[in-house]
């Protein structure tokens, strides 16, 4: 039972092969990083993580052998605890809040302390949680990503019987499918989730929700109406995510080789090595199309997994870069080039293989006034166009919100295709639903949809006990 | 340079930083490789009776990171043969005339310890130290620190080892006692040449929590051992000192406890310490450490324009005193860098929880809670109130050197003790008048 998300990974994914960036601290580490923390009062650190982690206490319990009590007060406040200390960008959270910066000496390394404790208890089975006496109030949550998670684990907590609908055959969301496999590969995000469930909640894979009347997108197994979820269920709460990746519409996108960057991330992540559907052998050059820390991710995977030149192709400048400033410094020292002020025209056929993308045709641009985000527009300049060679191009420059989907429910308001919410509850313009995650945050970290999620289960808790929600068929 | 040798009661050593009766002085390979090193003397694993040691021996103590902060053992005497031991004594002596080798002695018998004197005497040895502290085993079979807590006996034995040895006799003291002057005072009766102190400290080292036994565990059973190393200093310094500022101690005084660098030497010798003698720090990281030792006290002398040791030697014991002769007018309170502030506000949590509620946060604690879309206040800064009481704590647990300094402030009246001041208030003086104002109902 307990393995079955985990039997539905291949063995060989094209991740497997990669090791982690930090790897885990060891016993004696852990306890020696944890004894350098100064336990500060009201600590910097807490204010920084989205979900108030407590964390010089989780340190200090490391610090003492606690290890127990540590999970217990990591996972009190973020039950995707273990995710979070893989992959949250620690640098400009926690970290980077740390009052050693101040001091001039190393942060704390709290990511990896907290996945220290964290994989502690998750190697021994200790669970810290039970469900809790049956209300009788029941909730549908779209999609199983980290919002949804972490939303019907606190329900389940407050006594609500959850079930999770979601289109792909794993759970997970970004974890299992997009997350960077250096920093944590989909194995480890497939146990979390088992982990999580085990408080005795459905996940439901291979269902997609779509409005009443329509046919699925993703290509589930089946599919089930707005309607019905709100016959069934007292409360939903949307945990989306983003749709797919963004298209230019640019000559030559359909040929193989080019890619949308979350697509072939995760057929990395996911997928046996051969269907990850590039002949590694014959892709030298490599070029990832944005600046943001989607497009660092590709370019990082692509050379840890041999490709020769990979190179970034951006519009504007370094210092315009929406990637991590410490993102890009380890893209550079990992041999990344960076081809900036550039922006693709059209992808060219191979010359042997004209089903095949053989180079990217470029125009180079000047930065002219600023736009409306304050950051120069770029502009193309006559007469520069020149090319790449790439045997295999990633399309990072964005994802599509679903807009489709979320704009048939009545009383639910968009804003730039995101679910706009109520931001100290998460509660959208239709009472009876509630949202978090990205397709309501507009895409940020796993630790931001494991607050927002948990934000929500208590809005929804609050709004079922009053009555104030109920299904419609009840 | 300043000459660092020392003549200690007689015995002469090229440096003060002798290694302490202990494993370390265990053979002569051991003592030859320390005076490779750089020692200046070595007191010889004690000289007795050989004995039967278990397996299992020492225990210790972390602090965070930092391993042995303090150590004990359940080791005893030598358990080499005195022939043995001798024998490298001898040799020792021929390779290093220049160094000071002393014979630790412990046994029973009036006959024992005039063969024990006699034999060490002809194979060499620069003196003796009695071992009248060893605080576990030894002191069951009656010997070690079961002497050390009998006055009386303690004498008894110095008088019978000074009638027979022609070279100077030191008493080593064990600290488990009421009040060391007793022992100190009757060593002196007794004719010692010099003290060395302190011994171990009666101990458990913890409890194996799976287990549930002491440590350190000998199968299923553990026993009290002698405990010792950085965490005993103060507690030995203050057992130093006591005997250095006492007219009654005549003699000079080899300062024993937590000794690991130059800067433990220095605050002994200052303390009153002729020599000083080490084990834990050699224990823990081999006998190189002496090279620091020589060359940061060498240093410290060129600051201090000290050409000799023994011109340190008790610089500071006029400077301890009882409680009843400090200034009750000398006031200072903390200030705080904010420059080099790093905001962990562990001096708040420490004098809001710990002492004396003087210092503030300018912002409701409960204010910064993680609420999101909250932003942090922008100043981490803690402020001290003008009711602070000089109490030091904020200062110590800052962890930034420098940061928090303890300002001395005027108060406008003149130096006045509490012995002083009920002197003078029984003479009629108005209390305000001679106290500076602050709180306490006198």
């Amino acid at each position: 039972m307990a393995s079955e998300f985990a039997a539905r990974l291949p063995a060989d994914r094209a991740e497997s092969g990669l090791a982690d960036l930090k790897p885990a601290l060891n016993e004696g580490q852990a306890r020696a990083e944890a004894s350098r923390c100064l336990y500060c009062f009201d600590a910097p650190c807490i204010g920084a993580c989205p979900t108030g982690i407590d964390i010089p206490e989780f340190i200090r319990k490391i610090a003492s052998g606690n290890y127990r009590g540590s999970a217990r007060t990591i996972l009190s406040a973020n039950i995707l605890g273990l995710s979070c200390a893989a992959v949250c960008p620690v640098e400009v959270l926690c970290a980077g809040d740390c009052v050693f910066n101040d001091k001039g000496e190393p942060p704390i390394q709290i990511g990896l302390l907290q996945r220290f404790s964290t994989e502690w208890a998750y190697d021994r089975g200790l669970r810290f949680f039970e469900k809790g006496a049956p209300t009788g109030h029941r909730v549908a949550l779209i999609g199983a990503g980290p919002a949804s998670l972490a939303a019907a684990h606190e329900l389940t907590v407050l006594g609500h019987e959850c079930v999770l609908f979601e289109g792909r055959a794993l759970p997970g969301g970004l974890n299992t499918t997009g997350v960077a496999p250096y920093k944590m590969r989909a194995e480890m995000s497939i146990r979390e989730v088992e982990y999580i469930k085990e408080i005795g909640f459905e996940i439901r894979t291979g269902v997609e929700v779509v409005p009443d009347g329509t046919a699925g997108t993703l290509g589930a197994a089946s599919t089930i109406a707005f309607s019905e979820l709100e016959r069934e269920f007292d409360a939903i709460f949307i945990g989306v995510g983003l749709g797919p990746d963004s298209r230019q519409g640019l000559p030559g996108e359909d040929l193989a080789g080019v890619w949308g960057a979350c697509a072939l991330i995760e057929r990395i992540k996911n997928s046996g090595r051969d269907e990850v559907g590039y002949d590694a052998a014959r892709v030298k050059n490599a070029v990832v199309i944005g600046g943001g820390n989607t497009a660092i991710d590709v370019v990082r995977e692509l050379r840890k997994l041999d490709v020769e030149n990979v190179t970034m192709v951006y519009r504007r400048g370094e210092h315009e870069m929406p990637g991590y400033d410490h993102e890009v410094a380890y893209a550079r020292r990992e041999g990344v080039q960076f081809h900036l002020r550039a922006n693709p025209t059209a992808y060219v056929p191979d010359a042997e293989d004209a089903s095949r993308v053989g180079a990217v045709r470029l125009v180079r641009m000047e930065l002219g006034e600023p736009d409306e985000s304050g950051r120069r527009r770029p502009k193309p300049v006559d007469g520069s166009e020149h090319e790449l060679p790439a045997q295999l191009v990633a399309i990072a420059t964005g994802q599509e919100k679903l807009e489709t989907l979320l704009g048939s429910i009545a009383g639910l308001e968009l804003h730039w295709g995101r679910v706009k919410v109520d931001a100290a509850s998460g509660r959208t313009g239709n009472p009876r639903y509630w949202s978090g995650g990205d397709c309501a945050n507009g895409g940020k970290e796993v630790v931001n949809a494991a607050a927002e999620g948990k934000l929500a289960a208590r809005s929804i808790d609050g709004a079922m006990r009053d009555g104030s929600v109920r299904r419609s068929g009840a | 340079m300043p000459d660092l040798s020392i003549n200690f009661a007689g015995i002469e050593s090229p440096n003060p930083f002798w290694l302490a009766s202990a494993p370390p002085t265990n053979s002569g390979d051991q003592v030859m490789r320390a005076f490779d090193a750089g020692w200046g003397g070595a007191v010889w694993k004690t000289l007795g009776q050989p004995i039967r040691n278990v397996f299992s021996r020492y225990g210790s103590i972390d602090y965070h990171d930092h391993r042995m902060a303090g150590l004990n053992n359940i080791e005893l005497i030598t358990d080499r043969s005195l022939e043995d031991n001798l024998k490298e004594i001898s040799e020792v002596k021929k390779r290093y005339p220049k160094h000071a080798v002393i014979a630790s002695l412990m046994v029973e018998s009036r006959e024992e310890w005039r063969e024990y004197v006699k034999k060490s005497e002809d194979a060499g040895v620069d003196g003796f130290e009695l071992n009248f502290g060893c605080p576990h085993g030894m002191c069951e079979r009656g010997m070690g620190s079961a002497v050390g807590q009998e006055p009386r006996v303690l004498k008894e034995i110095t008088s019978w080892v000074k009638e027979d040895a022609t070279k100077p006799v030191l008493v080593k003291l064990t600290p488990n006692v009421g009040d060391i002057l007793d022992p100190g005072v009757a060593g002196v009766e007794g004719g010692a040449d010099g003290l060395a102190l302190v011994n171990t400290f009666k101990s458990l080292m913890g409890v194996d929590l799976d287990k549930m036994v002491p440590l350190p565990r000998v199968r299923d059973k553990s026993t009290n051992g002698g405990y010792c190393g950085p965490a005993v200093k103060p507690i030995a310094q203050f057992m130093v000192a006591s005997l250095a500022r006492d007219p009654r101690i005549t003699i000079p005084i080899s300062g024993i406890g937590g000794v690991s660098n130059w800067r433990d030497a220095a605050e002994y010798i200052l303390l009153g310490s002729t020599s000083v003698q080490v084990c834990t720090a050699v224990m823990h990281y081999g006998f190189r450490i002496v090279e620091d030792m020589i060359d940061g006290l060498e240093g410290y002398m060129i600051e201090k324009g000290f050409d000799r040791i023994d011109q340190m030697v008790g610089k500071a014991v006029g400077g301890f005193v009882e409680w009843g002769d400090l200034d009750l007018n000398y006031k200072v309170k903390a200030k705080i860098h904010e420059d080099m502030c790093i905001g962990c506000e562990l001096c708040y949590v420490a004098c809001y929880d710990g002492a004396h509620q003087c210092i503030a946060l300018d912002r409701d604690p409960a204010a910064s809670a993680p609420t999101p879309g909250v932003q942090r206040p922008t100043t981490r800064v803690p402020r001290i109130l003008d009711s602070c009481t000089g109490c030091n704590l904020c200062s110590l647990v800052c962890p930034v050197p420098g940061c928090i300094e303890m300002v001395e402030e005027e108060t406008g009246y003149a130096p006045i003790t509490w012995n002083e001041y009920l002197e003078k208030s029984a003479a009629g003086a108005e209390p305000r008048s001679i106290l500076a104002p602050g709180p306490g109902a006198h």
